[in-house]
């Protein structure tokens, strides 16, 4: 045996072994395990699938009850028929962790604040860490354990949610190490069991993106620099072309309790001064998570019978958020959008009826300011005593390192979400703590169920009874006719103002007052105009007796109104049309102003080029148009141009005004409004001046748009679909498409109508609804984005809701599965 | 003979290993072919390594061609080697190859004298 060769060929084997089997950092990431990775009978190459596999399977399963088939249709949307409904949803858990596994999974991580256990606490500068402890001491954890005590206190639902997490943990039991999904073999860890916990903790990431809207920081800040004045400016409540959800001058009942503010505060709270240092960046959801609903009813339509549609707007991501699939037992058949991570048809139909949601956009998350007695934060001061404090700790587990430990003051008014350790975007040096209707336990769950269960009108306001929060408009639509829509949840009762700053906590005088009763959130059902619509524009108008605080479009609903008013013998195809419609209602009402004050005399020629291209521009906002480049870049140049010198008085986060605040603003005061003249200059501006520099100091942007071949609307605005790890190659990105932020057809940069629905009653339901994805979640399966074109062409699919005879025999399947009990 | 032999037979256990033990136990079937299927180190290492290219390159080939090069394409992007199928597929052989080569040159000097 020749010692040295054998011993360094072994050695370099070992080594090569080795090292392509551990992560290789590579600047501020790893690689994969780079020889399992590319091995080609365990690595990614087995997530490649077939372009024209079918996915037969036949099963034997001790948990099921009773036999069950699915079908699965041209577009690869399962068609679950069981004997009961334990077994269907157990198969509604199998085929979304069949789908969607590492999805779901990744989604329960990133609402538990458990990111840094996959990804480390930092990698291509992300800060992980930071954002697993913003989370953590926002309440997510402890919030959903409250929603699983609620969830599972009730015996329907926590056997609903037993039999889902029972099917997707017989699918990761079953599940082969080749056949892991893609993002477990890229990042390097395996799928973990499902739980109850981790369905919850879906809902509560939903509830955050839906209801965790608030900038109370920046509006504190906002205060100490601007006047009363300033202030009703810049953050007026209510707009002057506000058409609400409950029409204009519905009578409410008086508030339940005093809505005064408290004495005091006017030096206290609404308190127009103190000094505040240095600025950062924080986690919030995108304001516009919103949506559009509407339905009409039978006498508005040809048919003769309602029409419901939904779209709810959210960031746009690959996987999808939605999956679609049929759900039928002897006692319920739904069809429609389901969350792969929990049970139920969300958005749908079933045989009776039809719903959908929008989001209420009420602000329920308030800060209360906290005296510590000392730096051990052990007591702090509350009904002029010290009161003990209590510590959630919470470990952080991190790739690679050591724990992390998350010790959260729990006070009276909740987590203490900031102080010397997290410290605030203001660095106020002072303490906080987090008051939010999510921290407390909801079950959506049981609305979702009794939602797909309804048959009419009474179990339809039956389903939404308990539910607390994300508040959402929630519409309905049944054969019988009804039409129906109302914004529910469980809202505070506040004062005018309360918790649009930061607040006093040392007892309970800026406490919310109580909950809004029910009977003041109102049900808009069968109304004489023959329609009910929301698109996120305040529920009511500014005589509720309740303040609402929060932000809110106006735009959409206001033009959905005009539209549905209009409307008569409307049919599905008026709806599509009406769903993506680009009209800009916006342009409309700001065109007239800019094109009276610009002062064309001081434009060089290539200036009035752009000019004349607005000029002659049809208000859509059509991908091929270039109008909607110049008044999207002329507007926010003019909203720089008017408020940038107030501004400056702050170095710190301030909430930058609405695009209608300006809009209504020059409407009502045209050449007097407040903020024209530029503080910062001797000379006085006056409104043609603004509007003018606006348009000339936007000109760079355009021509360089121009000169790249970019300046039409579908190519500037850059829409796409980003994966959830952001990588782009994974992504489906500068999609060509129209809409925009204050369109019906409301999609942006990388948030939009996240799934389109239409619904018709009639006796043989006819439903078509399209989302921006695939039914599958693996990146490797030609079913992962091939709907994202016919979306982005605003193109529809009927959906197939059939009974099992009808679909058994249907040509075309992709598949069938048979399960049997053993 | 004997060398088309051990590239068929480092092929066939490089397959079957994997199929129970880690994705590396290849590296132990080309080291015991080699062992009974004695020839010179270079023929060894040769043999060694177009066993697991053959068999690595044709499978994640077959793979790619019914998948429609979907998948390949991306990953091609995030490794990266411009998005190229062919060189990914031709990446993921060699690694095979190289292992194996190795593996059948340490068995190749194994032998007295």
């Amino acid at each position: 045996m020749k010692i040295l060769p054998f011993s360094l060929a072994a050695i370099i084997t070992v080594a090569l072994i080795m090292v392509l089997d551990m992560p290789l950092p590579v600047k501020d990431s790893h690689t994969p395990r780079l020889g399992y990775f590319l091995s080609p009978q365990k690595g990614f190459w087995q997530n490649a699938d077939p372009v024209d596999q079918e996915l037969n399977e036949t099963h034997a399963i001790k948990g099921l009850q009773g036999n069950a088939n699915v079908y699965f249709d041209d577009r690869m949307v399962p068609h679950v028929y069981a004997e009961n409904e334990h077994d269907a949803i157990f198969l509604q858990g199998y085929l979304h962790a069949k789908f969607r596994l590492w999805q779901m999974d990744f989604q329960s991580y990133a609402a538990g604040g458990r990111l840094s256990e996959i990804m480390g606490d930092s990698s291509n500068g992300t800060n992980f860490l930071k954002i697993d402890r913003f989370f953590r001491r926002l309440g997510m954890v402890s919030g959903a354990e409250n929603s699983l005590a609620s969830l599972e206190s009730n015996p329907e639902t926590k056997a609903y949610a037993d039999a889902y997490t029972e099917g997707v943990n017989y699918y990761i039991s079953n599940l082969k190490d080749k056949d892991i999904p893609f993002e477990y073999k890229l990042l390097n860890y395996k799928p973990e069991k499902w739980t109850n916990l981790k369905s919850v903790l879906f809902m509560k990431y939903m509830a955050f993106d839906l209801a965790g809207f608030e900038q109370d920081f920046e509006m504190t800040n906002a205060k100490s620099v601007f006047s009363k004045t300033e202030m009703a400016a810049l953050y007026p409540y209510g707009q002057d072309s506000l058409d609400p959800i409950i029409p204009k001058g519905t009578k409410f009942a008086p508030a339940a309790f005093s809505m005064k503010p408290p004495a005091g505060a006017d030096s206290v709270y609404f308190n127009y001064h103190s000094n505040l240092p240095q600025t950062d960046s924080l986690i919030k959801p995108d304001k516009s998570n919103g949506s559009n609903n509407w339905a009409v009813s039978g006498n508005k339509t040809k048919s003769g019978k309602p029409i419901l549609c939904n779209d709810p707007h959210l960031g746009l991501n690959l996987p999808s958020l939605w999956f679609e699939m049929q759900i039928s037992t002897p006692q319920m058949n739904a069809y429609g959008a389901s969350f792969p991570g929990a049970p139920s048809i969300v958005i749908g139909f079933n045989d009776s009826c039809a719903w959908g949601f929008t989001n209420a956009m009420r602000d329920v998350r308030d800060y209360f300011e906290i005296k510590f007695k000392d730096s051990s934060k052990q007591e702090y001061w509350y009904d002029s005593a010290w009161q003990k404090t209590t510590f959630r700790n919470e470990v952080i587990h991190i790739k690679g390192k050591p724990d992390h430990i998350e010790k959260i003051p729990e006070t009276i008014w909740g987590p203490v979400m900031y102080d010397q350790d997290y410290p605030d975007m203001l660095h106020t040096g002072k303490a906080y703590a987090c008051h939010w209707q999510a921290q407390d336990g909801s079950n959506e769950i049981k609305t979702f169920r009794a939602l797909d269960f309804s048959k009419n009108y009474d179990d339809y306001i039956e389903a939404m009874k308990g539910y607390e929060c994300p508040g959402q408009n929630m519409i309905f639509a049944c054969k019988r006719g009804d039409i129906a829509l109302k914004q529910n949840g469980k809202f505070p009762a506040k004062w005018r103002g309360q918790g649009d700053f930061l607040m006093p906590g040392e007892n309970d005088t800026y406490a919310w007052r109580g909950f809004i009763q029910d009977s003041a959130n109102i049900v808009d059902h069968n109304p004489s105009r023959g329609f009910v619509s929301s698109a996120n524009q305040l529920p009511y108008d500014t005589s509720y007796p309740y303040y609402l605080g929060g932000v809110y479009p106006v735009y959409r609903g206001y033009l959905i109104n005009r539209y549905l008013g209009r409307m008569q013998q409307i049919t599905v195809q008026d709806m599509e049309k009406l769903q993506t419609n680009n009209y800009n209602i916006f342009q409309e009402m700001a065109r007239p102003i800019l094109l009276k004050y610009i002062d064309q005399s001081a434009l060089s020629e290539k200036e009035m080029k752009y000019l004349d291209i607005y000029i002659q521009w049809n208000l859509q906002n059509d991908a091929i148009e270039k109008g909607p480049t110049i008044e999207k870049l002329w507007w926010d140049s003019l909203m720089t141009t008017v408020y940038s010198d107030e501004f400056s008085r702050s170095s710190l986060p301030l909430p930058w005004p609405e695009k209608s605040t300006l809009l209504d603003g020059l409407l009502k005061d045209s050449t007097h409004y407040l903020f024209l003249d530029n503080t910062l200059t001797s000379s006085q501006e006056t409104l043609q001046n603004d509007i003018t520099s606006a348009f000339k100091k936007m000109i760079p942007v355009l021509e360089k748009a121009d000169s790249e071949n970019n300046l039409v609307w579908g190519k500037f605005k850059k829409s796409g679909i980003r994966h959830l790890l952001r990588i782009p190659v994974l992504s489906r990105l500068d999609l060509f498409s129209s809409g925009g932020e204050t369109e019906i057809n409301a999609l942006k940069e990388f948030h939009g109508p996240s799934w389109r629905m239409i619904v018709e009653l009639t006796d043989s339901t006819q439903a078509y609804g399209i989302y921006p994805g695939g039914q599958s979640g693996n990146p490797g399966s030609p079913y992962y984005d091939n709907f994202v074109n016919n979306w982005v062409q605003g193109k529809y699919y009927p959906l197939l809701f059939m009974k099992e005879t009808a679909m058994k025999n249907r040509p075309g399947l992709k598949g069938t599965m048979i399960f049997k009990k053993a | 003979m004997k060398f088309i032999t051990s590239i068929l037979l480092t092929a066939l256990l490089g397959y079957a290993a994997p199929l129970y033990l880690p994705w590396w136990s290849f590296a132990i079937t080309t080291f015991i072919v080699f062992i009974f299927l004695r020839q010179s180190p270079g023929k060894s290492f040769l043999a060694g390594f177009l066993g697991l290219f053959l068999l690595w390159g044709c499978n994640a080939l077959w793979i790619d061609i019914a998948n429609n090069h979907i998948l390949s394409q991306k990953v091609a992007v995030i490794l990266p080697l411009g998005g190229s199928s062919v060189l990914l597929i031709f990446l993921t052989a060699c690694i095979g190859g190289l292992i194996s080569g190795f593996s059948g040159l340490a068995a190749a000097y194994t032998r007295k004298k």
